[in-house]
């Protein structure tokens, strides 16, 4: 048992002595060459496992772009949305793009950059219906998936006399769409990327935002070289139009305006 | 046991629930009428053999029973507006139900038709009957009145089958259960609720076919 003790201190010196070191993760992450960055692997379009068995999605591409422009090589962590929090406050990733939303809770324990891609819950209808305001779905048949928070949402905004069909799952709301049978679909936008994917020339539109909550990179807490740099990356891409070309690839949508 | 009980939050949405028992009563009431209206006329034309219509019913009765309900009703709803043949979810569930109702219909009253003894015809063609009484007294009235237990049964399973339509949006019972459980997470009690409802509902369909048939079927034997 003794015998074992200086392994032990030895460890434990180890581990101590990356401590100092996460204070600044930037010069870490330079001077190792690599990032390790969760990303989702079974939440299409922001991460799954390609034909080709490797993962792919809109995290996935966020994910290379931010190595890329750091100038070090990507390591892909793949991580579930129970445990991607976990993964970056014990350390085991310096960054967590994961279809990751902002709340109240996970501020308390991470930090957050700017958003790099827009998640939302919305009323999507063909081009040329006149729809800007929930006040507008009256008389409409708008289609929704049962249960889901979008329709909980549309409920609460749609008025009185909007008709609201509900099915089981989201492939019959899409069905039921594709069909003709309903006139607008209530959805989240993933959702319009699956109807893009499949049915490109009748691919619904944005008309109302039910609910707004894009993603950010969720970063340890007080790493502010790391944030501003992920800031200074996401703020470029925007500008020079790569997020929204990412934004196009994966959710058939261009980035919205306000984001 | 940590589940706490509450039927309250099932019994605060009992309208929804008795509109969507009243839609399926509708669908139900719809479907047995235009259903065993349609099977009577396919079982005569099958068990007479009236060409070139009995070869026509002998496809319909096998492509619809021995395809699920569910698949019949999608193929409606979801497929056809493909041939620009675009049907609510009511259209498309009534049409559903009287459909297959239909195809059963015509096997279990074929069924009783081809019982009639032959000699009775015969009788009917001595006592100079025209085709019209024959078919109605000496033909379908016995035929009917023999196949009523069956008859009924089916009508009951297919008003249980409705439960089905509530996949295309149309707002019946199970879409009412459906609904107000996806609100309330009281999965037991909601369910709870809508088996005594169908079991009700179930019993009293029974009732009322055996009243019928005692009252207008059976009402010279």
């Amino acid at each position: 048992m003794f015998k074992r003790w200086p392994i032990f201190l030895t460890l434990t010196a180890g581990l101590m002595a990356q401590l100092p070191a996460q204070a600044d993760q930037l010069a870490d992450i330079q001077e190792r060459g690599t990032i390790r960055i969760a990303v989702p692997q079974d939440f299409p379009p922001f991460g799954s496992v390609g034909p080709d068995l490797k993962p792919r999605g809109l995290d996935i591409d966020t994910a290379h772009l931010i190595a890329d422009k750091l100038g070090t090589t990507l390591v892909l962590v793949p991580v579930t949305s129970t445990n991607r929090i976990p993964f970056l406050t014990t350390g085991k990733v310096d960054l967590v793009i994961s279809s990751l939303g902002k709340s109240a809770e996970r501020e308390m324990v991470i930090d957050f950059s700017k958003p790099y891609a827009p998640f939302f819950l919305g009323v999507f209808g063909p081009k040329d219906m006149k729809i800007s305001a929930p006040a507008d779905l009256s008389g409409k048949v708008i289609g929704v998936t049962r249960g889901g928070i979008e329709d909980i949402e549309l409920s609460k905004q749609a008025p009185e006399d909007a008709n609201i069909k509900r099915f089981e799952d989201n492939n019959a709301t899409i069905a039921a769409y594709l069909a003709g049978q309903t006139e607008l679909i209530a959805s989240g936008s993933s959702v319009m990327a699956a109807i893009a994917d499949k049915n490109p020339e009748r691919t619904p539109v944005m008309k109302i935002t039910l609910k707004n909550s894009p993603n950010f990179v969720g970063l340890n807490k007080g790493e502010t070289a790391l944030k501003d740099r992920v800031n200074a990356i996401i703020d470029t891409a925007r500008t020079d139009g790569t997020l929204n070309g990412v934004s196009q690839r994966w959710l058939g949508q261009p980035l919205p305006a306000d984001m | 046991m940590a589940y706490q009980f509450d039927f309250q939050p099932v019994f605060a949405q009992g309208d929804r629930l008795l509109q969507g028992a009243l839609f399926t009563l509708e669908l139900t009431a719809l479907g047995m009428l235009f259903g065993i209206g349609l099977g009577i006329v396919g079982a005569v034309v099958r068990a007479w053999r009236i060409k070139p219509f009995d070869m026509l019913f002998g496809v319909y009765v096998e492509l619809i029973r021995n395809t699920p309900f569910i698949v019949q009703l999608f193929f409606i709803f979801f497929g056809l507006p493909a041939l620009g043949l675009r049907m609510n979810e009511w259209q498309a569930g009534a049409l559903a139900m009287v459909i297959n109702l239909g195809a059963y219909s015509t096997e279990i009253i074929r069924a009783g038709i081809e019982a009639v003894p032959r000699s009775q015809l015969e009788a009917a063609a001595a006592l100079a009957m025209s085709r019209m009484e024959t078919f109605r007294h000496v033909v379908l009235r016995p035929a009917l009145a023999s196949v009523w237990p069956a008859l009924s049964s089916q009508v009951v399973i297919v008003m249980l089958g409705s439960a089905v339509c509530s996949q295309i949006s149309i707002e019946e019972l199970t879409f009412a259960a459906n609904f107000i459980q996806s609100r309330n997470f009281r999965a037991f009690e909601t369910y709870l609720v809508t088996t005594l409802l169908y079991l009700v509902m179930a019993i009293l369909i029974r009732q009322l076919l055996a009243w019928i048939g005692q009252r207008f079927v059976m009402r010279r034997r």
